[in-house]
């Protein structure tokens, strides 16, 4: 009974503020500003289609899907490879290796932010997407690392050997078993590191000025532009976590029950 | 079809000298068992040769050909894996046809072949199946099917029926006898069950801790084990040993283990007369260990008192544990006896049967 009790409240907790953004991002602003209305019940498309379209809200999107998509194919093909010898190979400092690539976690952002802007300054990558793809690869990749080599090590090594043996190279083996098996896995975590770059304010407000990826515009115009504006903000932010969590949730158990062991 | 030469194979892992020092060579067409306990470097050997792992020194030829270095695609092997090793992520078909489009053979050959190693192991009806959805004892067949289907120069087999039940384990073990004589291909099959290298093999090699112990037809592992390891590991229930020294008394020569003494059978004597004075090891097999009472044939036999310590029926026949003095000997009696623990029986030792190793555990006969 009381296990169902703190299900509710965690819930609760979780959902109440999804819905209500979601309720108020597509409400018309005399419903919820009301006190005599507690749902709304006339709805609109206009806060988020100005957000996007007054706004300049669809190009700062664009940025955030181009920086999420190169932090996902610089962190993969580093993490990928890196992952697979960690976990199929034996070699001296395997394990500290593996606790090594978390140091970068333990710096934080604010600290690295400034050296790191003045930095990309000298060398031409301030306001680009890729320098903050490039610092958005810093912070995923030691995941990239850990979930992959954790899929790897799920994967038997016999079926890489037995593909050797029938005439594939070590390359080709990986790319005709492993590869296949660790999909879905590899997936949930490309999706995984797309919301943690999607996301990530901070390092993207500082790194562009012109280039803004989503949260970084919405944390200089929507949060300074009226209420509706803010939660259609709001709701856009939260979409692709939403759709994320819908798609992976069956293979985000396995990803993190494995590094967790 | 290759005759496999291996020159002093060694693979140490650190420390571990996993395998250490093989010679062997296996003859065309030759089903060779490595036998021995776990951790004896027998799957290490098989990994060498199939250029899963890279030798420590020594060398391995395929016929002429120095394989050594070889990457495992190279050598044109193949192998069934103690886990199957069946991809799970292509049907039936796929899985067999792997190896024949990895290496390119034309469409209607790819068809024919599979269609050939399917029906060969009966799994034809499963073809478009995915390997989740068969038995353990098909997944078996797959695994069988792919590795023959490119008709390799050399079959290697890693313990392939230890995740089989025990029914479906002796069924397989025919069958994949009759099989490995059809195809005629040299195979190499680990095992650490004594049952199957006995069944299977048409010689076997007794590995133990990274050395080979003893090379030879089942029939000559059995009869006559080179040492004390082989005489134990092969046989059920095991051989049983004595301890004790050769000792002349009265002009007669004597094996004096305390409670089992008995005068050396007259044609051994030539043979254990030098080691008077020394501590032996006789062994002798439970089979050949008869009841008086029940004793057809003529033979020379040694024979002893002693009380019956344990009975075990399993139908056919009978296991007996007879107490002599302290010392346990294990008999078995091809028949249903009506003994009860306690009883009083002579039973006797068949002298021609009789083993006798040195100290070191070396065979003398």
């Amino acid at each position: 009974m009381t296990i169902y009790f703190i299900a509710i409240i965690l819930s609760t907790w979780v959902l109440l503020p999804i819905f209500l953004i979601t309720l108020a991002a597509f409400s018309v602003p005399s419903d919820y500003y009301n006190v005599h209305k507690i749902v709304p019940t006339s709805f609109t498309f206009k806060h988020v289609h100005d957000l996007f379209f007054t706004l300049g809200a669809w190009k700062a999107t664009f940025n955030s899907i181009m920086v999420a998509l190169i932090t996902i194919g610089i962190s993969f093909g580093l993490g990928i490879p890196a992952g697979y010898s960690l976990s199929r190979f034996a070699f001296k400092g395997r394990e500290s290796l593996k606790l090594a690539v978390l140091f970068i976690r333990m710096f934080p952002i604010m600290v690295i932010g400034v050296p790191l802007t003045v930095f990309y300054l000298n060398i031409g990558l301030a306001d680009t997407l890729l320098g903050v793809a490039l610092a958005h690869t810093a912070m995923v990749l030691p995941f990239v690392i850990l979930i992959t080599s954790s899929i790897f090590s799920g994967i038997p090594v016999e079926y890489e050997e037995a593909a050797m043996i029938f005439g594939l190279s070590r390359t080709g083996a990986f790319f005709r078993t492993t590869l296949p098996l660790a999909l879905p896995g590899i997936a949930a975590a490309a999706m995984f590191a797309f919301i943690m770059s999607w996301n990530e304010v901070f390092v993207a407000a500082i790194l562009t000025l012109t280039n803004r990826t989503l949260p970084a515009h919405i944390l200089t115009t929507a949060l300074a532009s009226i209420d509706p504006i803010k939660f259609a903000a709001g709701f856009i932010m939260l979409l692709p976590a939403l759709i994320f969590i819908l798609l992976t949730r069956k293979y985000l158990m396995t990803v993190w029950g494995i590094t967790l062991r | 079809m290759v005759n496999v030469t291996l020159e002093d194979v060694r693979k140490y892992f650190g420390k571990v000298k996993a395998v250490d020092g093989i010679s062997l060579k296996v003859k065309n067409g030759e089903f060779i068992v490595l036998l021995g306990p776990s951790g004896c470097g027998k799957t290490t050997l098989l990994r060498t040769i199939a250029g899963l792992e890279r030798v420590t020194s020594g060398r391995i030829f395929f016929d002429e050909d120095d394989v050594t270095y070889l990457p495992p695609r190279a050598r044109n092997v193949s192998m069934v894996f103690q886990s199957y090793a069946v991809f799970p992520h292509m049907s039936v078909y796929d899985n067999i046809a792997f190896p024949l489009k990895i290496k390119k053979y034309p469409k209607q050959e790819i068809k024919r072949r599979v269609k050939w190693a399917a029906e060969l192991l009966r799994i034809d009806n499963l073809l478009s199946r995915y390997p989740n959805q068969l038995s353990g004892g098909q997944r078996q067949r797959v695994a069988v099917a792919r590795a023959i289907v490119v008709e390799p120069k050399l079959l290697l087999m890693d313990e392939p029926l230890s995740n089989l039940d025990a029914l479906l384990r002796v069924k397989m073990r025919s069958e994949l006898k009759k099989l490995q004589k059809a195809v005629k291909v040299t195979t190499i099959y680990v095992t650490h069950d004594q049952v199957e290298a006995m069944t299977m093999g048409d010689r076997i090699a007794v590995m133990k801790e990274g050395k080979l112990q003893q090379v030879g037809t089942p029939s000559d592992i059995y009869h006559r084990p080179s040492n004390l390891f082989v005489a134990g590991f092969i046989g059920s229930p095991q051989m049983n040993f004595v301890k004790g020294m050769i000792a002349k008394k009265e002009g007669n020569i004597l094996f004096d283990a305390g409670d089992l003494t008995f005068r050396i059978p007259d044609e051994l004597v030539s043979v254990l007369e030098k080691y008077e004075g020394e501590e032996l090891t006789a062994g002798i097999r439970p089979e050949n260990i008869y009841l008086s009472f029940l004793t057809l044939e003529s033979t020379e036999t040694v024979k002893v008192k002693a009380k019956i310590d344990f009975v075990e029926t399993l139908g056919s026949e009978t296991i007996l544990h007879c107490k002599i003095g302290n010392t346990v000997i294990i008999s078995k009696v091809s028949k249903e006896v009506n003994l009860k623990v306690g009883d009083d029986v002579q039973i006797e030792l068949d002298a021609r049967k009789l083993h006798f190793f040195d100290k070191r555990g070396e065979a003398i006969i």
